[in-house]
């Protein structure tokens, strides 16, 4: 251990540190560009220049080891002056475009240009000229003249990403960063490089223009897209999502998430396929209805079958709470198995993130007492039993189960078809009755990823019955200071509801003495009931998740 | 406070405001007659001098270029200067304008496909002219709103948009004044 201090405050350091790294382990945070924890340095940018006692020169903090008995001073006199002589530099060529660039708002550049920078340029030339909208790649979009050259992009793609797609060329102030010719910036993580720019030279053309970063309300959740689980921050303006990021957790996804996840596991919940009121089958077809009478329609069909005549099919893109919810109505029915489909990509799973499982929640699923069906061919025991007349009615929960064409003909022989499901992918075309059911963007709970870890999920869309103030959303400035009649306050609201709410109202009806008035409290009896879940609350997930008991001994290395 | 010295004098923190006793009319006020003699000398001399009443509507005000009145885009070569930055938006303390920004091929590479004023919502405080990079925004010297319902007020780019030519003058004094 080595002694050092930092702005008079002395404490302990490890000597294989570098003092940026030292000093953010002890809250003082040193200006940077290029150096980011999970990536190599590069020592270019040269905004962390500090002072170290007995060194002749300025040091700078991300390359330079900490030593027993230094002294580092991060805001004297010599530093400051150093650092207005930077930015006076990195700003020679910038193009000042914060009107028009996506970065403005959560721009490092635009950060520092104001704590740091003196205001004023002495340069009054013409500024050197770079290629603009370039297409890096499918979902990238670099604008090369806001480039600083901190290089973090080219780092991430040679050693987190492990595809050499990015370089830079020329030299001086005409340096620029492209692709390898004939390459493009198309690796499965390549958006990561928008979060890593510092400033707004590498863009989401996804997101391109779309919002200004302070309209919009971040909220904390899951990716769905895979096993993975990434902690992710989901931006939501007028009630509609606009963009996913990732959210920093060691044990999980680092700072990263794949493009796939990034760019769709969102777009369904603001999709013109969303059911917008439960439905039931009457003459004319489906029809939207109440949800006193759409409940009431299910309870009194069920209650027509015989526990063996139902087949029941949980969810692996549901939470916990709601697939545990409906194992327990699926026993009071009587009914003997609970089934879930998997939905497994094999081959496509790589060592970084991305996982062959492509729900979120299939750890989950069986946790709580649902049994995975084989992969392949999952549905042909229960089509079979369907031809044979054992099975007559079928309740699916937050699944498609259409994606085998030779299902759908043989469910269409099925008495009584009831799903809870959010878009419609053809199910209504099968199903009495539709429960229209809360996308995981509307509703809480919780998903088990494939290490066993239980992260929650939050709302960040507002449902029909939900209020983003008193249901306790995370809130933009227009959300806060808007009344009913303002128009970015009317965005589509659905009358949805999650499941396990769906669950415990249909439960009420059919006489069962369940008392759940919000998600925790099923959470909080699956933590008294089942040993898998035993001692958890909320309160202990919290924001980065924890291991399932029975998991926890497997080490985190052969986890990832 | 810069208070009369007497009264200051007067007032120490603690103590009660002076009582005033009104002095009772004297006879010359009580009877009335000098004060209505004094009324109708005014009005008799007003009658003899300019009128300075404006016969609105027909007779119109062109107010000077420091007045806000309501804003405008400025349009300059068919197009609006806005980039759509939406500095205006988070400016605005009555939250009345709303900005949605898009692609466009022109130079300016971004511009709002759509921008709204409320102006049932807007103060004409003129912070969005201030805080506009591109002089987009403007306060306009046109003060004359009226709507018959909420969605009438709000002001989409159609209503919104005005030629460079009409808004020289203001755009010539805020240079002026920067």
């Amino acid at each position: 251990m080595a002694k050092i201090t930092i702005d008079g405050k002395e404490f302990d350091a490890d000597p294989k540190q570098t003092i940026i790294q030292a000093a953010l382990d002890q809250g003082i945070s040193i200006p940077h560009f290029c150096w980011h924890p999970k990536l190599s340095v590069a020592g270019n940018c040269r905004i962390c220049l500090v002072e170290v006692e007995k060194m002749p020169k300025l040091a700078i903090a991300c390359s330079t080891l900490v030593a027993d008995g230094m002294i580092v001073k991060t805001e004297s006199a010599k530093v400051v002056n150093a650092r207005e002589a930077v930015m006076e530099f990195l700003l020679i060529n910038h193009p000042l475009d914060c009107p028009i660039c996506d970065e403005a708002g959560e721009c490092k550049l635009q950060d520092y240009a104001y704590r740091l920078s003196v205001g004023v340029s002495r340069f009054d030339f013409n500024k050197v000229r770079k290629p603009k909208r370039v297409e890096l790649g499918p979902n990238v979009t670099l604008d090369t003249e806001r480039c600083i050259m901190c290089s973090r992009c080219i780092r991430f793609c040679d050693e987190i990403a492990k595809e050499t797609q990015l370089v830079f060329t020329q030299r001086g102030d005409h340096v620029e960063l492209t692709t390898f010719p004939g390459e493009a910036l198309d690796n499965p993580y390549a958006m990561n490089t928008i979060d890593l720019c510092p400033v707004g030279a590498l863009t989401s053309s996804d997101f391109r223009f779309k919002a200004r970063v302070w309209e919009m309300s971040s909220t904390e959740s899951v990716c769905q897209g895979c096993s993975r689980g990434c902690n992710t921050k989901m931006w939501v303006r007028n009630n509609e999502v606009l963009r996913l990021t990732p959210r920093f957790n060691a044990s999980v996804n680092d700072y990263w998430m794949c493009d796939e996840g990034r760019l769709n596991t969102f777009k369904h919940v603001n999709a013109e396929t969303r059911f917008k009121a439960p439905m039931i089958r009457k003459q004319q077809g489906l029809v939207e209805v109440g949800w006193d009478e759409a409940i009431a329609r299910v309870v009194s069909e069920l209650r027509s079958f015989k526990g063996h005549e139902i087949a029941a099919v949980a969810s692996a893109f549901a939470t916990n709470e709601d697939n545990y919810l409906f194992v327990k109505l699926m026993r009071h029915l009587g009914v003997g198995k609970v089934v879930y489909l998997p939905h497994v990509k094999r081959g496509d799973q790589d060592d970084i993130l991305i996982r062959e499982d492509k729900t979120p929640n299939s750890c989950g699923a069986s946790a709580v007492g649902a049994t995975a069906l084989p992969e392949h061919g999952p549905l042909a025991g229960l089509l079979e039993e369907i031809q044979r007349g054992v099975i007559k009615a079928l309740y699916v929960v937050d699944d498609d189960i259409l994606t085998d064409p030779v299902a759908a003909e043989a469910f269409s022989r099925l008495d009584f078809v009831v799903a809870h499901a959010s878009n419609d992918n053809g199910v209504s075309a099968l199903a009495d009755v539709i429960l229209a059911s809360s996308t995981y963007a509307e509703r809480h709970g919780t998903m088990t990823n494939f290490q066993g870890r239980v992260q929650r999920i939050r709302p960040a869309v507002a449902t029909a019955e939900q209020d983003r103030a008193l249901d306790g959303f995370s809130m933009s400035r227009l959300d806060k200071f808007g009344s009913h009649n303002d128009r970015w306050m009317r965005g589509a609201r659905r009358d949805a509801r999650p499941t396990w709410r769906i669950l415990a109202n249909l439960a009420g009806v059919l006489g069962a003495k369940w008392k759940y008035a919000t998600v925790e409290d099923v959470f909080a009896e699956m933590a008294s009931t089942l040993p898998a879940f035993k001692g958890l609350s909320y309160q202990r997930v919290g924001s980065q998740g924890v291991v399932l008991p029975a998991n926890q001994e497997t080490p985190a290395s052969v986890q990832r | 406070m810069d208070n009369p010295p007497s009264t200051s004098k007067s007032m120490t923190p603690d103590s009660q405001p002076p009582i005033i006793h009104k002095k009772d009319l004297s006879f010359l006020d009580r009877i009335y007659i000098p004060q209505i003699v004094n009324g109708l000398r005014i009005t008799i001399t007003q009658i003899f001098r300019p009128k300075f009443t404006r016969q609105y509507p027909e007779e119109r005000w062109t107010p000077p270029p420091s007045f806000r009145g309501r804003p405008v885009l400025v349009e300059q070569n068919g197009v609006e200067r806005c980039v759509a930055c939406g500095l205006c938006a988070r400016v605005c303390p009555a939250l009345a304008i709303e900005v949605q920004g898009s692609e466009t091929e022109l130079l300016k590479e971004r511009y709002p496909v759509k921008f709204e004023i409320n102006m049932l919502r807007c103060i004409f405080c003129g912070f969005c002219e201030e805080a506009c990079p591109e002089e987009a925004i403007v306060m306009s010297q046109e003060y004359e709103l009226t709507f018959t319902s909420q969605d009438d007020a709000v002001f989409g780019k159609e209503k919104l948009l005005m030629s460079v030519e009409k808004l020289r003058d203001r755009l010539e004094f805020l240079r002026k004044n920067r």
